[in-house]
């Protein structure tokens, strides 16, 4: 009966919206011709799209409502949480996933595996990001200039010693975190506020530094040709080698998460935790809080540094314009957005926040306010991020007796 | 017995203010010893300076552990303490909120476990086996102070006598000598009280622990302890049994004031 009642309800919101539409998605006047072309199949995608769409949106408010209505608040949060690890829908989603990722470029244009290579460029920022903001609470504003040392690490090696591209990631990746060290000395002391302006000043320091010392990093003008990597020594073309630098970003977000998600149930992962929720506490705990800030510093700073790598070898040319502090506000969005220190909130995040603009080409303009409106939507409807973080739970047998 | 903890003639000086003055204190192994005194005395303070929070002005804190080892306190992080074996709980509860039950336990196990960053990436078999070990020994000790039915529990979560339990939990993690707790029974039912009394006393009695407890329940504090130190004004004013203190006029006067 009820069920009856949603298509009827939907029926009607479809033939609704083909009536709102009709007039854009329907007539055509080319006044050059002085003819009028009807495009009857536009008016039946917008109602089979509107269709759909309401018959879900009501699917999930009904589920939502019931929810609400037979358990207290405690028991909807792991309802919602639940159905993100449902054995049922998610080894099937893994596996749509994974299919849709090994054959995304085959789909798609050169031009879309691009894009989406930036996305997952994004998605391992975020993901280092989140373990300097999300898991040890240490709001970074900074981030971009370690992502600047990683790219020009690679362009100037390329440039002045021909330096390849794999031998340049390990040493973009340390260099990368020998940078997060130094910056993690003068701002131990520091937290919050303070830190967040120490760390943007960071951030500009290195970008200054880059565009002013010609002599060193040739200025505003930046590196050119820098060498593609070059996979197992096969020659390639410009589409082929785009599209096995997606494949090997897949491998490295892949990689990524895998350490990450390590790192974050490890000891030093707990520890990193217990400083963003109480540092005296912390450290009455017997946790050394100099050590486990720098850790943090080290090692978030150390996937922007490898990023930077491949930045550099992706887009072949580095200047400092690309370091502003716009990536940095871009990159600690995809953390805030997705949900501080969840690893599938940064994954989540960097798609919506990265390929929306991509795909939005005419907002491009706006990019700034409508990050802005986002922000502030989120923080004050879902200040977790879109996907919170679930910690590990573990289950115990009473002993009897 | 011999002390366990030494305090000599510490002060601590908050620029001009004098909040500890020339302070003595000894805790002996196996002692339940508290520390009293009016609002503003001092003892949190003392507390901070002993656990490396605040560096003491002046003075020397020594802790001897069992096998005859003594080790100055002074200028030592707190990480490096609690390491000593020192452990303390908060007044104003200091969780992790954000973080399990259980968690919040295993984070107290820090300083007795040694996984290093490539441990934790590479997961080979010592990583693995401290980390089961770490989360049996967490387990239990949640067991042990009667809250291991909210373990997987988000701490801020959980009723408010069960975060002070969590607390001393934590605590009991980092496998101390001494406890310190900052008023354990404030805000507690009578029934909690009397629950809490019964969990020190166990604490002590099962574990070998020796602890030092500031609290303002004179109940709790005379049933419990000991030994009572009296502080005002940063000075110590009285000492001795709950008896001799209950009956010390110095003590009266600086709880009830003078009646001249």
């Amino acid at each position: 009966m009820i069920i009856v009642d949603y298509l009827k309800k939907s029926f009607f919101v479809a033939i609704w919206f083909m009536f709102l539409t009709f007039p854009i998605m329907v007539i055509r006047v080319d006044s050059i011709e002085g003819i009028v072309e009807w495009r009857w199949q536009n008016m039946l995608l917008v109602g089979i799209g509107s269709f759909i769409l309401s018959l879900v949106g009501r699917y999930i408010r009904i589920k939502q409502e019931k929810a609400a209505r037979s358990v207290q608040k405690g028991r909807v949060q792991q309802l919602k949480s639940s159905l993100l690890i449902d054995p049922k829908m998610y080894l099937p989603g893994l596996a749509l996933i994974s299919l849709l990722v090994l054959v995304f470029p085959f789909l798609f244009s050169v031009y879309q595996t691009n894009i989406m290579t930036t996305a997952l460029m994004y998605i391992v920022l975020g993901l280092g990001l989140n373990i300097v903001v999300g898991l040890a609470g240490l709001l970074d504003l900074g981030y971009v200039a370690f992502y600047a040392v990683g790219a020009y690490c690679y362009a100037l090696l390329n440039h002045h010693f021909g330096l390849s591209f794999w031998l340049a990631l390990p040493l973009g990746a340390l260099l990368g975190a020998l940078f997060g060290i130094v910056l993690g000395f003068p701002v131990l002391r520091l937290r919050g506020d303070y830190l967040a302006i120490v760390t943007l000043g960071f951030g500009e320091i290195i970008r200054l530094v880059l565009e002013n010392w010609n002599e060193f990093s040739f200025g505003p003008s930046g590196i050119a040709n820098i060498d593609r990597p070059n996979f197992f020594g096969i020659d390639m073309s410009l589409n082929e080698s785009i599209i096995a630098l997606y494949y090997m970003m897949v491998c490295l977000v892949l990689f990524s998460i895998f350490m990450v998600n390590r790192l974050q149930s490890s000891r030093i992962g707990r520890a990193w935790i217990a400083l963003r929720e109480d540092e005296i506490a912390c450290q009455a705990m017997g946790i050394d809080k100099t050590k486990t800030k720098l850790t943090a510093f080290a090692l978030g700073a150390t996937w922007a540094g490898m990023v930077g790598v491949i930045f550099a070898a992706k887009t072949t040319f580095v200047n400092p314009a690309s370091f502003t502090f716009l990536e940095s506000a871009i990159i600690l969005s995809i953390v805030v957005l997705g949900g501080m220190g969840s690893i599938v909130g940064v994954v989540v995040g960097a798609l919506v926040l990265i390929l929306l603009p991509e795909y939005l080409r005419a907002f491009s303009d706006y990019r700034m306010l409508l990050f802005g409106a986002i922000m502030v939507i989120m923080m004050v409807f879902r200040p977790q991020g879109i996907i919170g973080n679930v910690r590990k739970s573990y289950l115990f047998q009473e002993k009897k007796g | 017995m011999k002390p366990i903890l030494e305090v000599n003639k510490i002060c601590m000086d908050f620029g001009g203010l004098r909040a500890l003055d020339q302070l003595d204190l000894e805790v002996k192994s196996g002692e339940i010893v508290a520390l009293i005194g009016p609002n503003g005395a001092g003892k949190t303070t003392f507390f901070n300076c002993v656990t490396g929070i605040y560096a003491p002005t002046s003075g020397n804190i020594f802790l001897h552990d069992m096998k005859g080892k003594s080790s100055s306190l002074n200028g030592l992080k707190p990480n490096k303490i609690t390491e000593k074996g020192l452990a303390r709980t908060f007044q104003n509860i200091r969780l992790f909120s954000e973080m399990t039950v259980l968690e919040n336990v295993m984070v107290g196990c820090h300083c007795r476990s040694t996984a290093s960053i490539l441990g934790a990436l590479f997961r080979n078999k010592k990583t693995v086996q401290e980390e089961e070990e770490i989360v049996r020994k967490s387990y239990g000790i949640l067991q042990k102070v009667g809250i291991s039915e909210y373990v997987n529990e988000m701490a801020k979560n959980l009723p408010y006598g069960a975060q002070r339990r969590l607390e001393i939990a934590r605590a009991l993690a980092t496998e101390p000598l001494l406890l310190l707790l900052d008023e354990p029974a404030a805000g507690m039912n009578p029934q909690e009280t009397k629950e809490l009394d019964e969990l020190i006393v166990r604490l002590r009695d099962n574990e070998g622990l020796s602890i030092l407890l500031i609290e303002h329940d004179m109940k709790l504090v005379m049933s419990l302890s000991d030994r009572i130190f009296v502080m005002d004004y940063g000075r110590k004013i009285a000492q001795g049994t709950p008896a001799e203190v209950r009956e010390n006029p110095v003590v009266i006067k600086a709880y009830l004031g003078d009646d001249s």
